[in-house]
């Protein structure tokens, strides 16, 4: 079990609960975190490597470094795990934004080690979902993942965290209520011979058995079940709240990260194993996506407070995403997993940034500030490259990103999509528009309040953060073809054979 | 009389032996002698519950005695260890509280009370016949209104206890009305001969079995406090020592729901979809819904629990839908990790309510300042019964919503829909508990550090360890299924 790289990612942050319980000090726990969160991106890294050299040698391979292990074995449960190129992107972006968000928490308080606890068993449902292609381990990772919000938006949010943090988790379990259902169907219409059922994804799909009628009520259970953690309108409405509410670094975790979680679970979930039921009733969601990517932008320019702009910035994102996944066309799919990497860099930057600030202004309103590019250049010129990149410069991420997307998605010759695709497209004129407002107002023109002027510049730790973020932001927009690859081996292969998909 | 039929009452036998060492003990001993009862029952009973997981005692495969009346199997063997288990923490955590002042006179009666009843619910999953069924299930009832009125001087208790009797006594009444129904129909009160009976004749009067099956059912419902049959438990619960609560709450809930199963699907299995397959339904969704209802608003930890644990047992009733393995060994694997978790919980209030009479949520603000280890205990528990993994009550919850879909038809996945729905609401009270212990500020703790008793630690460690590990590891749940026959 051991010899398999991909148990390590759960093992890594097992281990740093155990060294955090023995913590004595914030110097140790900080040591702890760092160490650990460094081991994990050096772990993807590495993965990474192995992974294209792996994937040269096995081109039909549908995902590698596969191993399971019985769990429950009457039930069919296993511990099984495998990747593909999404998976193995995900992990990278998951340890990158943990490392980063362990230096954006360099100065939490009260309880650090509290805090670690709770934000690296977060990260251990994470990776532990990215790793699992067993879907009774999927889910309960899925959960370990949710649970721990609660308490680090409760005891180390800001405003009116209790109500945020118990929307958010009440939304969020709700959502995995459906998904549970969701998940039971598919395992007891797994395989077509009773004693054969299974929890394992590949083999489920490769069984197909699924009957057509029971894709219709399996599909928009688990696509429901995990669009509420990708923002789906109407079921968006924990984001902003939630965002706003919680600390830099859970905000930076929470929408970099675990939002991907809803987009990557709606893939390899819902359209993966029911590619019949998607097909016919994507236009429903296709609807709703549409109406999160316009609604979220339009909310994001009437808001005042820093979080909330980019809480609603990364509804219309994260829209974007499910939005394109619906398209059902390898461009399209792989604009959206793009996305789901540019998305989660750029705003974990963004919420980095905006604790930073808050940190020294101690106000989120725009309003009441101005000219910090005078008083922080290095904090402001960031922000302005974290903007450039929401609002789809090219050489930033996420203009490969919405570029792809915006073609695949034009790809369709029918009425209804392309009318859709124009309608999202519109998102990045708004876009644009909020994010410049809020680089001409914060940073730009005349200081609001002159106490500002006495404020610092980022620290070291702070420096370190930034700078890994718009590093792999500007990597993903220079080297995209790299990074389509990696994805796009996914989609060759035949699985969506059933739905004509080209 | 074929005198080795006896043989098969093992752990009856076992228990028996044990009561009487334990009466005659509190009995003839002289004062100084006395003062270990509470540790000596604890160690034999502790022993006890070891000898249950013998290999002679577990057996293999289904033993009949007493032409028919009495049944043991592995799969009866081992719910009995279960319970057995949940009772040893029960004891070990009303340690200190049988010593404390006011009840250290009454201890005995306690610990006879207590061992009597158990014997009372080994016969009612064992019984096949519906006298023996009677017996166990009067002798599991009436000393637990003793037991909830040991509370001498508190006015709440006797109150509690009066309510009690009456209701079992009513209930005992209805489920005998009930019972002569059924043996009008059948001419039988075994199991056996009941259900033969009722295949065989076609022309059974379907009104008569549905009234009839109505009163076993309210009958056995109100041991379980199935809504509507529900009224008692929070009065008695909050009336009631907590040590008693939470032996009412885990021990007695999980012995009659396994017994309901045992009589719905032996005696009437056959009549499943004609005559109360809809009951069932109806039972379940008022249960699970109404009981989550009304535990938002409590105030009163022990009364919060209540309603808590009557929504529990709404998704245990969930392992009796579909007759099948599945069900009941995700039915006894629910019972044994609510054990666990209701009794963190139980063990966590008793501990504050024996240092400073503390119980009402109010009173758990800030606790995680004052007392880290007790709040992350009392988390561990609510997260538990949320079903929150990775803690032991998602695996339960996720197994019994897996063996309630095994049956297939639409009807059940909204049914199991709206119980998932119902998780959400009980995750909200849940969490609230949680938000008094580590979100809340308060400028003056209401309940000071103090050091629990190495008694209730003992308790409390057990059962945190049951909470992180019965799930994660499958050993318990796979043996689970293997004595059911999977």
């Amino acid at each position: 079990m051991f010899s398999n790289i991909l148990i390590y990612f759960v093992v890594i942050p097992v281990i740093m609960l155990a060294g955090l319980a023995l913590c004595r000090n914030i110097k140790q726990i900080r040591a702890v975190a760092v160490t650990g969160s460094l081991a994990l991106t050096a772990l993807s890294i590495y993965l990474l490597v192995e992974y294209l050299g792996m994937r040269a040698a096995n081109p039909d391979a549908q995902m590698l470094f596969t191993g399971a292990w019985d769990w429950f074995k009457p039930l069919h449960i296993q511990l099984a795990v495998g990747v593909d190129g999404i998976s193995v992107a995900m992990l990278i972006l998951s340890s990158i934004i943990l490392l980063t968000g362990s230096f954006a928490s360099w100065k939490i308080d009260p309880m650090p080690k509290e805090f670690f606890l709770w934000l690296i068993l977060l990260s251990t449902g994470v990776f532990g979902f990215f790793i699992s292609i067993d879907l009774f381990t999927m889910f309960m990772f899925y959960e370990v993942a949710l649970i721990p919000m609660y308490l680090l938006i409760g005891v180390w949010g800001s405003g009116n965290k209790n109500y945020s943090a118990m929307k958010l988790t009440l939304m969020l379990m709700g959502g995995s209520a459906f998904l549970m259902l969701g998940l039971i169907g598919i395992y007891y219409h797994s395989s077509a011979d009773p004693s054969q059922l299974t929890w394992n994804l590949l083999e489920i799909s490769k069984n197909g058995a699924i009957s057509t009628g029971w894709q219709y009520f399996l599909f928009p259970m688990t696509f429901v079940g995990f669009g509420v953690l990708g923002a789906m309108f109407p079921f968006h409405t924990w984001s902003p709240d939630g965002h706003a509410s919680a600390p830099t670094a859970v905000s930076m975790l929470h929408a970099g990260v675990l939002m991907k979680l809803g987009g990557y679970g709606c893939f390899r979930v819902a359209i993966y194993l029911m590619p019949q039921a998607a097909n016919d009733l994507a236009w429903i969601f296709l609807i709703l996506t549409g109406i999160s990517v316009v609604y979220g932008a339009f909310s994001a320019c009437v808001q005042t407070d820093l979080k909330y702009i980019n809480a609603y910035s990364s509804v219309s994102h994260c829209g974007l995403v499910l939005f394109a996944i619906l398209m059902l066309n390898t461009t399209a799919m792989t604009g959206a997993i793009m996305q789901m990497l540019s998305h989660g860099l750029m705003t974990a930057l963004f919420f980095a940034l905006i604790g930073m600030i808050y940190g020294r202004t101690h106000t989120r309103d725009i309003t009441k500030m101005g000219g910090l590019m005078k008083i922080m250049p290095f904090l402001a010129v960031c922000y302005v490259i974290a903007g450039f990149a929401s609002l789809g410069l090219p050489g930033l991420s996420g203009f490969v990103a919405e570029m792809t997307i915006f073609v695949g998605s034009f790809e369709h010759a029918d009425m209804f999509h392309r009318v859709f695709t124009i309608v999202a497209c519109c998102s990045i004129v708004i876009t644009a528009v909020y994010i410049l407002r809020v680089v001409g107002k914060l940073l730009l023109g005349p200081v609001q309040d002159e106490h500002h002027l006495a404020l610092t510049d980022a620290e070291w730790w702070e420096r370190t953060a930034t700078v890994t973020l718009i590093v792999s932001v500007a990597a993903i927009g220079c080297f995209p073809e790299f990074f389509a690859d990696l994805i796009r081996w996914t989609f060759n292969s035949n699985i969506f054979s059933v739905i004509g998909m080209n | 009389m074929d005198y080795s039929q006896f043989l098969a009452m093992k752990q009856e036998i076992g228990l028996l032996v044990l009561f009487l060492f334990v009466f005659l003990y509190d009995t003839f001993m002289p004062k100084h002698a006395l003062g270990c009862i509470g540790k000596v029952t604890c160690l034999l009973f502790g022993l006890f519950t070891l000898y249950g997981f013998c290999p002679s005692v577990i057996g293999d495969g289904v033993v009949d005695g007493f032409s028919g009346m009495y049944e043991t199997s592995p799969a009866i063997v081992a719910i009995k260890n279960i319970l057995n288990v949940g009772v040893l923490i029960v004891l070990i955590q009303s340690l200190k509280w049988t010593a404390s002042e006011h009840q250290v006179i009454r201890r005995g009666e306690f610990y006879e009370l207590l061992l009597i009843t158990l014997f009372g619910m080994y016969l009612m999953m064992s019984g096949r016949h519906f006298l023996v069924f009677i017996i166990g299930l009067e002798s599991a009832s009436l000393p637990l209104a003793a037991m909830v009125a040991l509370n001498k001087h508190r006015y709440e208790s006797h109150e509690a206890a009066a309510k009690y009797i009456m209701t079992a006594v009513f209930s005992s009444a209805v489920l005998l009305m009930g019972l002569s129904f059924v043996y009008g129909l059948t001419g039988s009160l075994y199991f056996g001969k009941i259900a033969s009976a009722m295949t065989a004749a076609s022309s059974v009067n379907v009104v008569m079995l549905v009234v009839a099956i109505a009163f076993v059912m309210s009958g056995v419902g109100f041991k379980l406090s199935l809504v509507p049959f529900h009224l008692w438990t929070a009065d008695v619960y909050q009336g009631a020592p907590t040590s008693v609560t939470s032996y009412l709450s885990v021990i007695s809930k999980g012995s009659a729901a396994f017994a309901f199963l045992v009589i719905l699907w032996q005696v009437f299995g056959t009549v499943y979809s004609l005559a109360w397959e809809w009951m069932l339904y109806a039972l379940i969704i008022l249960t699970i819904t109404v009981g989550n209802l009304f535990a938002i608003r409590q105030k009163n930890l022990k009364r919060f629990l209540a309603f808590s644990s009557i929504s529990q047992a709404g998704y245990i009733m969930l392992g009796i839908i579909g007759d099948n393995a599945m069900g009941e060994a995700a039915l006894m694997f629910y019972v044994l990790v609510y054990i666990f978790s209701n009794l963190a919980a139980f063990g966590v209030i008793g501990a504050i309510e024996n240092n400073c009479g503390k119980v009402s949520m109010d009173d758990y603000n800030g606790l995680y300042k004052t007392n880290p280890r007790l709040a992350v205990t009392m988390m561990l528990a609510m997260f538990s019964l949320a079903g929150i993994p990775p803690f032991a009550g998602f695996f339960s919850k996720f197994f019994i919503f897996t063996s309630a879909i095994n049956q297939g038809s639409i009807a059940i996945y909204v049914l199991v829909l709206i119980a998932l729905i119902n998780t959400i609401i009980s995750l909200y009270y849940y969490l609230l508990v949680v938000k008094a212990m580590f979100i809340k500020d308060v400028d003056e703790m209401t309940v000071a550090s103090f050091r629990s008793a190495f008694s209730e630690r003992l308790g409390m460690w057990i059962c945190v360890a049951g909470i992180l590990g019965l799930g994660l590891v499958s050993w318990f749940y796979d043996s689970l299924l293997c004595v059911v026959g999977l």
